[in-house]
């Protein structure tokens, strides 16, 4: 069988192919599985202490006059007084060591520029404090907390670190006295953006996306599942309108986000006078990048209800928009809601367009409404991400924690639906 | 009355219309019998009481910032006239400020503020303005009522028991739907619109010639009009070949990748492997591209950096590699998810004829679903390409700014949506060629991406006909 | 491996039904019950090319093939007939171990081809189906020329030493499918442009382009109109003089023109095999004869 012995005799190389092939292809799985691992691991190592955050006590004596009040202060004597002299009478005293000039300024470094604020707001709730001498609690400076977490080595030569030897000592003291602590990082979640990173939370920025995702929700929602409707059960074939519809929709769900950015710079900002860095002009054009995604979703939902549905319900002399919302609509809802958010989780990641309409602006208020200036969380994960400060990658890590556990949450919902309502026609 | 309480008090009358046209219907069915059934009587009055005010609300709200503006302007004495258009923008936006401290303080406490250090003609005009804006509110919510209520009273004269009202309720929602559906449209005729619209005004400022073919950028306008060497340049050319550069590193990581995932995916893997396995892979589009700049800019580029020094090449700290790697990582998904969807349409019964002619799993593949997935993967890979050109988060993080032109990947290099963002975050006129340069980028970051799209679009729908 | 046919002791006188065949329409669901029992007529051959002994294939928990033996003999035209779902299909797939591409495939019994086991774990499928041709129930030809589409195999395996004897494998193999006179001036056309009867012979062309000792065919001719499949019929009966060949079919008539020897299957199982003519006039299974006089099918 000359023939089959040719076939043989090739045989061994050609199997030595297949199985380098299927390696090639089991490889690439890997890869990419294995860079989305060191993403999220990387991620998350980074971000992981930022949820952690040193605080230091000191005995705090409210002296009336080092403050500078008189014997019966009123409320604006209270708020104008010099509580940063307090903090740092307490920390001289502590630490008489600190000479030079450099040193008595590192060593009021050693809290927060917030102890003031927080000792002032103590003092004005409760004004029998003064003349007392009372523990305190306050945030640590940056370096401080860095240090705490280990992420300074302190057998680096001096000149290499941020902390110098002096300042270890003063910590090393404090730590062998008890007076610092780690705990739970609250303020990451309360506070809104700040200069300084142990003041610097999320919560401006991530009201600033709900207003955004609520402007977006409430407009792209309607909006696209009518259009859906409207595609999938009125509109006339062939009909020229309705195919440039379908085009453009097709197109503008691959347009750059950043070209609507620059949309919503030209015509809603531009044109039309939409506060500028507001959460209104970001939903707009979140809602014009979601629609399509929506719409796209919708009408995938809406054309998996079978047409004897709508048949039945027509042959009982219901008319075509009563089949639509009475029938048509309930029935696909759940594929029309899993679209939805899926498109809404795009929207609430998206960054470009919000830096054109002026989303990154520095604000460190907390947005009231949704013509109040404002950033949004993908937003402040990039501004953060330009501070050099260790604390501040600490800080843009644990954001896009926060931001990617939303996003799972939603996907991981969005999933459930589809499970949970999948319809078995 | 603000916005949001006029549209309430438009639901509410809307309500009471509604409620109107029923009882009228419910009445003339007990004589004769109606047509439509009685609450689409009451639909149709409540939405002819809604729609004609919402549509004036609407434009009122918008338009009048403008007109309130140039009525202001236009009663300021002579010499608050002939202003530079910028020193007017800026007294403009200094008025609007103060008139907002001044709502705002006297929202608070009651109280007006007394004026510190504003000088008296911004005074006049944020009082002017302040002044303008409450008769237009009051106007605005008079002429909305009025109208509604114009509207409820003209359809309840039309009710009959022989009026079609259902028909016409469904003929407006139809309407209304439609115009939802064509919001599509608008939009892309918006963006052509505004793009264009300023990159003519920019083209004006810059020849086109220049644009598109000079090799210098930088964007530097004056800021006086006797600054020296305030003139900037416009060439483009780096920014397009820094835009091809990052796309083909990104292209040249994501296409085999993509390629080879998707053809595991789809005939190797076992079901649960598959099942596992592809939707990890699609988290990698999930992600935002925020986050995708922040790890390249951190952790990846650092890496090829030190990489590259201890291999004794010199290496920029915004290397173009790392952004292309990451990108490449991140269009991962578009490539193998298309790929994937159409080589599993390719049909079963092509794979069965080249294993009865013995050919193994890997030259089935390559000789038989390669080519016949092709047009599919093609589009797939073009799709990714304007991603990739479009992508803006990660080269904003991890690119450079300097306009080089190289093809080195090691180098710096700076891309069009880098310069878009550039330009556009900065402070700004809104007239000056810096901010116009942006669109006129954006208008060619428009036209490639459209193009791709359209390509990709039309060769991934051939194919499907091909297998239909 | 020796081959045990003691065990396969073909009953030709008891076949247990317990059904009467004075049939009626009402009767029909009775005869799909009937007890099926061994299998009827000559299922064993001396010297043939293929011995199937009690196989047994499975999906997943559902048998779809019981217990059958069957041989083929070498240069006959096995025909393969029986209703929709009686496993015949399965059965003809199992040659070549075409279910290897179905994962929750399962096959039972000893399979040989020339005496050497398909199944057994040394054997190359790959090899093995360049012995085994088949060809599909639609007509499956490649996306790529007419010629690449003959030259898939012959290139695939090494078989030409150059492009003249590439051509010339190539001319010879459409030549003797009876298409090359239709498409000698569009070689470079592709292939799925052609008709339904001409992709289904450009398919046998690229069969008999790698030579097989043994052609499978699987309903060839179903999606075909009357005058392809009278030419494809033609072409098995001469393809026949050269290889051995298996066809499964729906058309009794076409059994009856193109084979030798007729195996009916009913169920999962194999329940009368002999001379077609025999199988057509005096079949000996009650099933059979309902099957072959229409009763039901």
């Amino acid at each position: 069988m000359n023939h089959t012995e040719k076939i043989q005799h090739s045989l061994k190389k050609r199997h030595a192919r297949e199985k380098r092939f299927r390696l090639y292809g089991l490889l690439s799985v890997s890869i990419s599985i294995l860079f989305l691992l060191s993403l999220l691991g990387d991620i998350g190592f980074k971000g992981m202490p930022a949820f952690w955050q040193t605080k230091v006590k000191l005995d705090i004596h409210l002296d009336p006059e080092r403050l500078g009040l008189g014997p019966n202060p009123d409320q604006d004597d209270l708020f104008q007084a010099n509580y940063q002299r307090l903090i740092a009478d307490t920390l001289t005293r502590m630490f008489p060591d600190a000479k030079t000039r450099q040193q008595r300024r590192a060593l009021k470094n050693l809290v927060s520029k917030s102890a003031a604020y927080e000792l002032r707001d103590a003092v004005i709730a409760n004004p029998q404090l003064l003349g007392q001498t009372r523990p305190f609690w306050f945030l640590a400076k940056d370096d401080v907390d860095v240090y705490m977490k280990g992420r300074i080595d302190r057998n680096l030569p001096e000149s290499q670190r941020r902390i110098k030897d002096y300042q270890l000592a003063w910590i090393d003291t404090l730590k062998s006295q008890g007076r610092l602590k780690q705990g739970f990082n609250t303020t990451f979640f309360t506070n809104s953006d700040s200069r300084e990173p142990e003041q610097a939370g999320i919560r401006g920025a991530f009201t600033g996306s709900m207003l955004t995702m609520l402007v977006t929700l409430s407009l792209a929602f309607p909006i696209g599942v009518l259009a859906a409707l409207y595609l999938e059960e009125f509109a006339p074939q062939n009909n020229r309108w309705v195919d440039l519809i379908e085009i453009n929709i097709n197109n503008l769900a691959a347009v750059p986000s950043i070209v609507f950015g620059l949309l919503g710079l030209a015509v809603f900002i531009g044109f039309f006078g939409v506060p500028r860095s507001a959460p209104l002009a970001g939903g707009l054009v979140l809602t014009l990048m979601t629609l399509p995604t929506i719409i796209i979703t919708s009408r995938a939902a809406i054309k998996a209800v079978p047409n004897s549905i709508r048949e039945a319900a027509l042959a009982l002399g219901a008319s075509k928009t009563q089949v639509a919302f009475g029938h048509v609509l309930p029935l696909s809802l759940p594929g029309i809601l899993t679209g939805t958010i899926i498109g809404m989780a795009q929207a609430l990641g998206e960054t470009a367009p919000l830096l054109l309409i002026g989303m990154v602006a520095f604000v460190a208020d907390v947005p009231h409404s949704i013509f109040d200036p404002s950033t949004a969380l993908p937003v402040q994960i990039y501004l953060w991400a330009d501070s050099p400060e260790r604390a501040f990658v600490e800080r843009t890590s644990a954001a896009i924690i926060v931001l990617l556990l939303f996003l799972m949450a939603m996907n991981a919902l969005a999933v459930f639906m589809r499970k949970k309502f999948e319809n078995k026609w | 009355m603000n916005v949001t309480s006029l549209l309430l008090v438009l639901v509410s009358i809307a309500l009471l219309g509604y409620f109107g046209g029923y009882r009228k219907a419910r009445a003339l069915s007990s004589s004769a019998k109606t047509h439509s059934r009685p609450q689409y009587h009451g639909y149709l009055v409540a939405l002819w009481a809604l729609l004609p005010a919402l549509a004036v609300l609407m434009a009122w709200t918008m338009s009048q910032e403008a007109i309130i503006t140039r009525l202001v302007m236009s009663e300021l004495p002579a010499t608050a006239q002939h202003q530079s258009a910028a020193e007017r923008s800026l007294f403009i936006n200094q008025f609007k400020n103060l008139a907002q401290a001044k709502k705002s303080a006297v929202d608070e406490s009651g109280v007006s503020l007394p004026n510190e250090e504003d000088d008296p003609l911004t005074n006049q005009a944020a009082n002017r303005y302040l002044h303008w804006q409450e008769r237009s509110q009051v106007a605005r919510t008079l002429a909305v009522i009025t109208l509604a209520a114009l509207a409820i009273w003209l359809t309840l004269r039309r009710l009959r028991a022989s009026f079609q009202a259902r028909n016409r309720v469904e003929k407006i929602i139809q309407f209304i739907m439609m115009l939802s559906a064509s919001i599509a449209i608008l939009t892309t005729v918006g963006i052509v619109f505004s793009v264009l619209f300023e990159a003519l005004q920019f083209f004006r400022h810059v020849p086109i010639t220049e644009f598109l073919f000079g090799t210098h950028w930088n964007p530097q306008t004056a800021i006086r009009a006797d600054q020296v060497g305030g003139s900037g340049s416009f060439g483009a050319i780096p920014l397009f070949t820094g835009t091809l550069l990052i796309s083909l590193i990104a292209l040249s990581v994501a296409v085999p990748l993509g390629l080879f995932s998707a053809i595991y995916l789809a005939e190797y893997a076992s079901p649960r492997v598959r099942a596992i396995a592809k939707p990890v892979m699609e988290m990698l589009a999930g992600i935002p591209t925020v986050v995708y700049g922040f790890f390249a800019a951190l952790t990846v580029a650092p890496l090829i950096r030190q990489t590259a020094e201890s291999l004794g090449l010199s290496a920029s700290s915004e290397s173009t590699l790392a952004a292309g790697l990451v990108m490449g990582i991140m269009i991962i998904p578009f490539v193998s998810s298309l790929s994937d969807d159409v080589i599993s349409a390719v049909p079963q019964i092509l794979r069965d004829g080249s294993y009865a002619m013995g050919a193994t799993k890997s030259e089935t593949i390559k000789q038989v679903i390669i080519p016949a997935a092709l047009p599919g993967i093609v589009g797939g890979v073009l799709l990714a390409a304007s991603r990739a050109i479009g992508e803006t988060m990660i080269v904003v993080m991890a690119a450079g700014l300097a306009a080089n032109l190289t093809a080195n990947p090691l180098d710096s290099v700076t891309t069009v949506t880098t310069q878009i963002v550039t330009l556009l975050t900065g402070d700004q006129e809104f007239d000056s060629p810096k901010t116009l340069a942006a669109f006129a980028l954006g208008l060619g970051l428009f036209v490639v991406t459209l193009g791709l799209n359209i390509i990709s679009l039309y060769v991934v729908r051939k194919y499907r006909e091909q297998y239909e | 491996m020796t081959l045990d046919k003691t065990a396969l002791v073909v009953d030709n006188n008891n076949n247990s039904t317990e059904v009467n065949l004075t049939g009626s329409a009402s009767d029909t669901a009775d005869m799909l019950d009937m007890t099926i029992g061994e299998t009827v007529g000559k299922a064993l051959l001396e010297d043939a090319k293929l011995n199937v002994r009690h196989a047994n294939v499975f999906y997943g928990d559902k048998q779809a093939i019981h217990d059958i033996s069957l041989d083929i003999g070498k240069n006959e035209v096995l025909a393969m007939i029986g209703p929709s779902g009686c496993g015949k299909s399965t059965f003809l797939r199992c040659l070549n171990r075409m279910n290897d591409t179905i994962p929750i495939c399962r096959v039972e019994g000893s399979f040989l081809l020339d005496g050497e086991d398909i199944y057994d774990r040394r054997q190359d499928p790959v090899l093995l189906r360049s012995r085994v041709g088949m060809v599909f129930q639609k007509p499956n030809p490649f996306p790529k020329s007419i010629y690449d589409n003959v030259a898939y195999g012959v290139r695939l395996h090494g078989l030409a030493k150059n492009r003249a004897e590439l051509d010339e494998i190539v001319e010879k193999s459409l030549r003797r499918a009876g298409l090359f006179n239709e498409v000698k001036d569009d070689l470079h056309k592709p292939g799925t442009g052609l008709s339904g009867g001409q992709q289904q012979r450009l398919c046998i062309a690229r069969t008999i382009a790698i030579d097989p000792e043994v052609i499978l065919m699987d309903e060839p001719t179903s999606a075909l109109d009357p005058i392809a499949t009278a030419l494809i019929e033609e072409l098995i009966t001469e393809l026949s003089e050269k290889y051995t060949i298996a066809i499964v079919t729906h058309s009794m008539q076409q059994a009856a023109r193109v084979s030798n020897r007729t195996a009916y299957f009913h169920m999962g199982k194999l329940v009368e095999v002999n001379d077609t003519d025999s199988v057509f006039t005096t079949p000996q299974h009650p099933l059979t004869e309902n099957y072959i006089t229409g009763r039901f099918g």
